[in-house]
């Protein structure tokens, strides 16, 4: 291999420890220098590789290369080692892509702000941390920058971390995604404990002989790997942290959670597909629990008035209908919409930057409103955004989306497919919304804004973006057969999942049902918010319940606190108070209170009165010599 | 006949216990001290006593060491009871109890 595998990943961990140690000694241009070059060069990097990879034979396409070993005990052993197949060159080339645009982007959004160094140190960790998770060829080195990418997103989210909500938030994702991560860490120990390896060529290798298909075990332990990825990805349960993220930059809402950090989850279902396809039962949750966080997302995001909360309810949503694609077997559909996701959504959330930063900071959308005037090229990006996530033709949601609905239908698997078509409506219908509110129709910002468009830096990456997200639905044109299945088919059908390619059905008429729903929900939105703007609020006085519910978001996070969190404060509680102070502290406390009791009645033998020591004395030497001259 | 070696082992015994109860009851440091003389020459007494009974100039050797030792210590015994007389102003034993406590 012409281009070390390595060098993919080595830019942007150079950028964060030039970054972490001079920053802040080098000046604006110099940061964002480094910090854009190094995800150029991986980019770069990702893209030579790909090429090579492209140019060996469709069966052969996979390069793994060792740094060193990193753990060798007895018959287990995990290495610094390096994975390049269709699915991680995927994965490389969205993350530095996107990531390399979203640099530029933030390079103008964050200019103004005194930690401008400590931004970019952190966004390239993070850089790193990612590519290293997909390019990892073992279980162990996958935990590992899986981890790393929640600190990351610490990091990040808590960034402003002098605001409180923003601390919070901060906290919430860690801790939220730690409870994902105790399953995940179960199920690559139960992994481990049955395989005997964590190395995916071997473990898959070893996999149908030692798993039974469709026993406990093997769905135990995808149920584990799957509960890290609802965690990483914001589906049911463990979504809650993801909307509060937003109280991060928006480079960070784009970057991390959108196009890149949320993803990691379905990339593992997908890297872990040949161990779903022994577990039917576990494919089935996933794709139930994808195909209900689609709806239930999208149906919260209806009513939303932050223009970032939206966005944040539509990711969730979407990566919803990635976890259905993968468990209903589409595994390839799944990292399709990945990628057109990555992109669209990317965009979105810069458009929203674009449009907080033009407003100064205003993120409420029933203060915006007819930007398109003085915004025209946020306005016209966010809007083909806006279409590819809904899933309009030929935008690349389109395809993507199509394909997994499809991949649903066709494997019988018709209430995900019916939910997935709902959320489709839902989709259109909120997305729309958005746009209207923001872009169209009167304006309501406060006076004292003067809405004016972003600087070049920040509107040439969402005109990348927004290309990309027009077009690159091509790459997977024909569905199911387009040229982009093709290079992922030989992962997943070494996989051997249950054959759902050649399918008995034709593709066009559940396209054009997927099409109809999606413009029915579009145009349902401009009669609601460009055409009559009073129907929303007429629908909502009549059904308040319904619409408080949904304001609310269906008091979930009040549900954690009262059942979750408020139990642990409070056992904590008595745990210090009534066990820690009262129990530990008090043993010690007594110990030491012992001694000096003993002292206190030892000390009187010190009367200062010479006397009594000669008594003493006296009274020793008669003891002693009473014993030796009796003892005979 | 010549005193029995009893009689000398009795009178020692009495001195010693003579110097023994004078150091357990006499306030006064001095007279102390000269308790503690009487306690040694009791003993030399005892010494001496053996080496003629028993044929032998080890006991009288042993006095010598005795005696060396009884005049350093009492040098230096005297010593330090000037220097707390200068201190107290007194070498009452009862009225020294300041390490107390």
């Amino acid at each position: 291999m012409l281009i070390d595998l390595w060098m993919i990943p080595l830019w942007p961990l150079l950028g964060f420890l030039l970054l972490g140690f001079f920053g802040r000694r080098l000046g604006r241009s110099a940061v964002a220098a480094i910090a854009c070059g190094s995800v150029g060069l991986s980019a770069g990097a990702s893209l030579l590789a790909v090429g090579e990879l492209l140019s060996l034979p469709a069966g052969a396409r996979r390069v793994e290369a060792v740094l060193a070993p990193w753990i060798q005990v007895g018959n287990f052993q995990a290495d610094w080692g390096l994975l390049l197949d269709p699915l991680s060159a995927v994965m490389i080339l969205v993350v530095s892509l996107v990531g390399f645009l979203i640099h530029v982007y933030a390079v103008g959004y964050m200019h103004g702000d005194r930690d401008f160094p400590r931004f970019f140190t952190y966004l390239n960790l993070f850089i790193f941390s990612m590519l290293m998770l997909v390019l990892a060829n073992n279980y162990l080195l996958l935990y590992v920058f899986w981890e790393a990418v929640g600190l990351c997103s610490y990091l990040l989210i808590g960034f402003w971390f002098e605001r409180p909500s923003a601390a919070e938030a901060g906290k919430k994702a860690f801790i939220v995604n730690r409870v994902g991560d105790f399953g995940f860490g179960l199920g690559v120990m139960l992994l481990w404990t049955t395989l005997g390896t964590l190395h995916y060529g071997q473990a898959f290798a070893a996999a149908p002989a030692q798993l039974p298909a469709g026993g406990g075990l093997v769905t135990a332990i995808t149920l584990l790997l799957f509960l890290g990825a609802t965690g990483k990805s914001a589906q049911l349960p463990l979504y809650v942290w993801l909307p509060d993220a937003m109280e991060g930059p928006t480079p960070v809402s784009a970057l991390i959670h959108a196009a890149t950090m949320v993803t990691a989850g379905v990339y593992m279902v997908a890297r872990s597909a040949p161990l779903f396809n022994l577990a039917p039962l576990s494919m089935g949750i996933v794709a139930w629990i994808g195909a209900i966080t689609a709806v239930f997302a999208a149906s919260i995001a209806l009513v939303q008035t932050d223009i970032k909360r939206v966005v944040a309810y539509s990711t969730i949503s979407q990566l919803g209908y990635m976890f259905l694609g993968c468990g209903v077997g589409a595994y390839a559909a799944a990292i399709f919409h990945l990628m057109t996701h990555a992109f669209f959504k990317a965009l979105l959330f810069l458009g929203s930057g674009s449009v907080i930063h033009g407003l100064s900071g205003e993120q409420d959308l029933q203060k915006m409103g007819g930007l398109r005037k003085h915004m025209p090229i946020t306005a016209a990006t966010f809007l083909v955004a806006a279409l590819a996530n809904a899933g309009v033709f030929p935008l690349a949601g389109f395809w993507s989306k199509d394909e997994i609905l499809f991949g649903a239908f066709a494997s019988g698997n018709y209430i995900p497919w019916l939910l997935g078509a709902g959320g489709a409506f839902l989709t259109g219908f909120y997305m729309l919304r958005c746009y209207y509110l923001a872009f169209e129709g009167s304006p309501r910002a406060a006076g004292h804004h003067h809405p004016h468009e972003s600087p070049r830096v920040m509107t040439v990456p969402l005109i990348v973006l927004a290309v990309f997200a027009a077009l690159i639905g091509f790459a997977g044109f024909p569905p199911e057969h387009g040229a982009f299945q093709e290079f992922l088919e030989p992962v997943f059908k070494a996989a051997g999942g249950a054959a759902h390619h050649a399918p008995a059905l034709p593709a066009l008429p559940l396209a054009v049902v997927s099409l109809a729903i999606a413009l029915g929900g579009i145009a349902l939105a401009t009669q609601c918010y460009l055409r009559r703007p009073e129907l929303p609020d007429r629908f909502a006085a009549r059904y308040p319940g319904l619409y408080r519910l949904l304001w609310n978001k269906y008091y979930v996070d009040e549900f954690y606190d009262a059942a979750v969190v408020e139990p642990i404060r409070r056992g904590s509680l008595w745990l210090w108070q009534r066990f820690d102070e009262a129990v530990i502290d008090g043993c010690v406390n007594e110990a030491g209170e012992m001694f000096r009791d003993a002292g206190q009645i030892l000390r009187r033998m010190q009367s200062g009165y010479v006397m009594n020591y000669v008594l003493s004395f006296l009274a020793g030497a008669v003891v002693i010599l009473g014993y030796l001259a009796f003892r005979g | 006949m010549s005193v029995p070696l009893s009689a000398y082992l009795i009178l020692s015994a009495f001195l010693f216990f003579l110097g023994v109860v004078g150091v357990a009851i006499r306030r006064n440091a001095l007279i102390v001290f000269m308790c503690i003389e009487l306690m040694l020459n009791a003993v030399n007494l005892s010494f001496v006593a053996f080496a003629r009974s028993l044929n032998s100039t080890a006991g009288h050797v042993f006095v010598f060491f005795v005696m060396a030792v009884a005049t350093a210590e009492v040098a230096v015994g005297l010593a330090i009871i000037i220097a707390i007389y200068r201190n107290r102003g007194t070498v009452d034993v009862a009225e020294l109890n300041v390490l107390k406590w």
